[in-house]
């Protein structure tokens, strides 16, 4: 009987650590058996360097200009096989400033399907997407049949928070006429004040969980610097565990949510709570320093 | 004599409005109107210009096809190239019947489709290295080409690419002018927005490209605006302009060369027939060149007549002689069209629907025929064409702003036209219907209908579609009685 393929989506903040994160735990899932692809949805195409090895894996889209078209490809063309038997495809796309990455993404993705990438031999799907949606083309992997599962890289600073909520009402746009869901938020810690906490509470007013929180550990940047995971370079770190911990969490993960995105005032609220945001003082809003240095002489 | 009193083309465009929904019905009301001769302006009683309802099947087109189909394609010395993907250029070449004289694909390159036909990867990684690829292959190929403008189809401003600093590149390299047109057809709200565009363009790149060099002027120099030579137009106007004594510097832009319009601001006076497409121009000559411009209309002696003395009005008695002295000349030619063709169309209504000017232009050469235009409309005006058209106008006459297929439909059941006189979409249907009609975008194949010359071909084309048998035998077969299809059936 042909297993069930689960197809899963990572995003977060730019920056936030989405493409070592989802390598790292990649390779955890291929350590433990499972058989894994990553597709790369990112025109800097650097979603599988760790796991082959290489600077940057020839694209979809590279391939499909220089050889005229993306029907004039094969899939063996643009599939790599690297670490532990994972196989690695990178959309691709232009040069910051011109063309449309998006439609690079939406046009490798439907590529990827029409040659039958997703064969039964596989338990998992991962899109690794570039951080900011900024339109259609980067929602492309969470429409209808593609990702089910939506993961959210994030920390316990501002921004990262900011980013995960308005992904999660994403989510709400396509999950209300399609199959995806939010499975959770991965805290991939940046050692801010009860990051653990926050980011649990976070979690929690938008419906889903922390199903992990990774620690931040150096050995990352010495593996990374050798484009290998941690799991790949040193297997006997403590690292390596976390992410295997991360890895049986998503495996068994069962928790999978139409999320409940937090409004602005509630966010800024929990923020307040956790001392990452000073109370607002309505009174200097819109105040320039002169004004304000008047204001102190006349009381 | 108007075909409905007031009061029933009132209640007909009620009846219309009843199947739209409420908010779709409020806003048709606003774009129908009854005519009334002594209104000022158009504004209290029609709204123009404006979003087409979604859902209606509206005629209008986009900012391209004014951009590239109306203004830029005729001009025929130079090379218009379709930015995008394939099918923009390919469904517009040479639709509009632009006449003009030179060798195609040597010096003259009209009915030519130039596309950087996009694919996939062009909108992946943008257009613009193929574009400057693609200027290059047309100097080698076509060297004889005078310079080429670049039309932005709609993927161009969605992707950004910066065809203005191609265009820059290009121009030096090439020592001529290479122009970049935004005009993205999602931009506005109908090809009108594409003539604004265009007449910008031109402003931009080309109309000062000869300043402060020498042209030997003559105070008799006028430059025809707004005439694409639809079945050979300027032609039949531009004979008489001359024969008056004038001369014609410039055709904008039928058989119009990029010369032509680069020396159009040394003539006295512009001569402007489609306002719609090319008052902006005007306003610019105007304004940086203090050159004045009139609007004429050479549809039917009786405005020919007036036009030229009015164009006359501007110039010395050489030229007031001239005009007369042409008006005599052919009056006697003129009289015996309409000793001809009167008697036939006497008395026979005409319902309009069209594009810049011949919603009201044309109205004088039906009335010359002894017709009457019961409705007429426009697809993309602005309320500065209806205050136009309200003057021209029988009162009681219903006009109709970007009018719906559900409305035509209607209006012409009720109001039962001898002939109909719209566009290529609206012609089969009528066709169906039983309704004589005329494509009067492209002269249905025939021209020219401008000038003296034209007339006699419009005439003749009214007729002939008017008094053709054919139009009694068609009944569709549902209407017909039930033994007539059985019979035929067995």
């Amino acid at each position: 009987m042909a297993k069930k393929l689960r197809q899963a989506a990572i995003y977060g903040k730019g920056g936030i650590g989405k493409s070592t994160t989802t390598q790292n735990l990649v390779a955890a899932l291929a350590e433990a058996g499972q058989k894994v692809m990553i597709v790369g949805c990112d025109p800097k195409a650097d979603s599988t360097r760790l796991i082959l090895h290489a600077k940057a894996q020839n694209s979809v889209m590279e391939l499909a200009a220089q050889a005229g078209s993306v029907e004039d490809l094969e899939l063996e063309d643009v599939l790599s096989v690297g670490y532990g038997g994972i196989k690695c495809v990178e959309s691709g796309g232009p040069e910051p400033g011109v063309g449309c990455a998006g439609r690079g993404v939406i046009t490798a993705i439907n590529f990827l399907e029409e040659e039958g990438a997703y064969d039964d031999e596989l338990d998992f799907v991962f899109y690794d997407v570039l951080g900011d949606v900024v339109c259609g083309g980067f929602a492309m992997p969470i429409r209808e049949n593609k990702a089910q599962e939506i993961y959210i890289v994030c920390s316990g600073e501002m921004m990262a928070m900011y980013a995960a909520n308005n992904i999660a009402k994403g989510i709400v746009k396509y999950a209300n006429s399609g199959s995806v869901r939010l499975a959770g938020l991965i805290c991939n810690s940046r050692n801010t004040d009860r990051e653990d906490e926050l980011i649990e509470a976070l979690a929690a007013a938008m419906g889903t969980q922390m199903i992990h929180f990774i620690p931040r550990d150096n050995v990352v940047q010495h593996a990374e610097i050798r484009r290998m995971t941690v799991i790949e370079y040193d297997p006997t770190a403590k690292q390596a565990d976390e992410y295997r911990a991360l890895a049986r969490k998503i495996v068994d993960n069962k928790k999978f949510v139409i999320p409940t995105p937090v409004s602005m005032d509630e966010l800024e609220a929990l923020l307040m709570e956790f001392g990452i945001m000073d109370v607002e003082d309505s009174s200097i809003i819109g105040k320039t320093a002169a004004e304000l240095a008047a204001d102190a002489l006349a009381a | 004599m108007a075909a409905l009193t007031r009061e029933e083309t009132e209640s007909l465009i009620q009846e219309v409005l009843e199947v739209y929904p409420e908010k779709a019905k409020k806003d048709r009301a606003k774009h129908l109107m009854i005519n009334d001769k002594e209104l000022e302006s158009s504004k209290k009683c029609i709204t123009s210009n404006r979003k087409s309802l979604p859902g209606v099947m509206t005629m209008r087109g986009c900012a391209y096809a004014g951009s590239k189909g109306v203004v830029w394609g005729p001009i025929k010395d130079i090379i218009s190239i379709s930015h995008g993907p394939i099918g923009c250029g390919q469904y517009a070449r040479a639709g509009r019947r632009n006449y003009y004289v030179g060798t195609t694909g040597v010096d003259t390159f009209c009915e030519i489709n130039f596309t950087s036909d996009f694919q996939e990867k062009d909108i992946v990684f943008g257009g613009d290295k193929k574009l400057a690829k693609l200027i290059s292959e047309i100097e080698t190929l076509f060297p004889l080409s005078k310079g080429i403008s670049i039309q932005s189809e709609c993927p161009i401003g969605l992707i950004g690419d910066d065809i203005e600093a191609v265009a820059k590149k290009s121009a030096l390299e090439l020592g001529k002018p290479v122009v970049p047109v935004r005009c993205e057809g999602f931009r506005g709200v109908s090809q009108s927005l594409g003539h604004h565009i265009a007449n910008d363009s031109v402003r931009d790149w080309i109309i000062s490209n000869r300043d402060g060099k020498p042209f030997e002027k003559t105070p008799y120099d006028v430059a025809i605006l707004g005439d694409y030579n639809i079945g050979g137009d300027a032609w039949a106007s531009r004979i008489l302009l001359e024969e008056m004594g004038l001369r014609v510097v410039a055709q904008w832009s039928g058989d119009g060369t990029l010369a032509e319009m680069e020396n159009t601001p040394n003539v006295k006076l512009n001569l402007l027939h489609c306002y719609r497409s090319m008052n902006y121009i005007s306003r610019h000559m105007e304004e940086k060149y203090g050159i004045p411009w009139m609007e004429y209309n050479f549809f039917g002696p009786t405005k020919i007549k007036e036009s030229l003395r009015k164009i006359a009005s501007y110039f010395d008695d050489t030229i007031k002689e001239g005009a007369e002295r042409v008006i005599a000349k052919y009056t006697p030619a003129m009289e015996e069209v309409i000793a001809k063709f009167k008697p036939r169309l006497q008395g026979k209504k005409v319902m309009l629907y069209v594009g810049g000017l011949r919603p009201r232009h044309v109205v004088g050469a039906y009335e010359d025929l002894g017709m009457e235009v019961v409705g007429t409309g426009y697809e993309f005006a602005h309320n500065d064409d209806y205050d136009r058209t309200i003057k021209d106008m029988g009162d009681t006459t219903l006009i109709y702003d970007d009018a719906t297929g559900h409305e035509l439909d209607e209006f012409v059941k009720t109001l039962k036209p001898d002939l109909i006189g719209s566009g290529i979409k609206e012609k089969y249907v009528f066709h169906k219907m039983g309704f004589p009609f005329r494509q009067m975008h492209s002269w249905d194949y025939s021209g020219p209908y401008h000038g003296y010359d034209g007339f006699a071909v419009f005439a003749k084309d009214m007729d002939l579609t008017i008094n053709n048998p054919c139009w009694s035998m068609i009944k569709a077969p549902w209407l017909q009685p039930a033994e007539t299809v059985e019979a035929k059936a067995a």
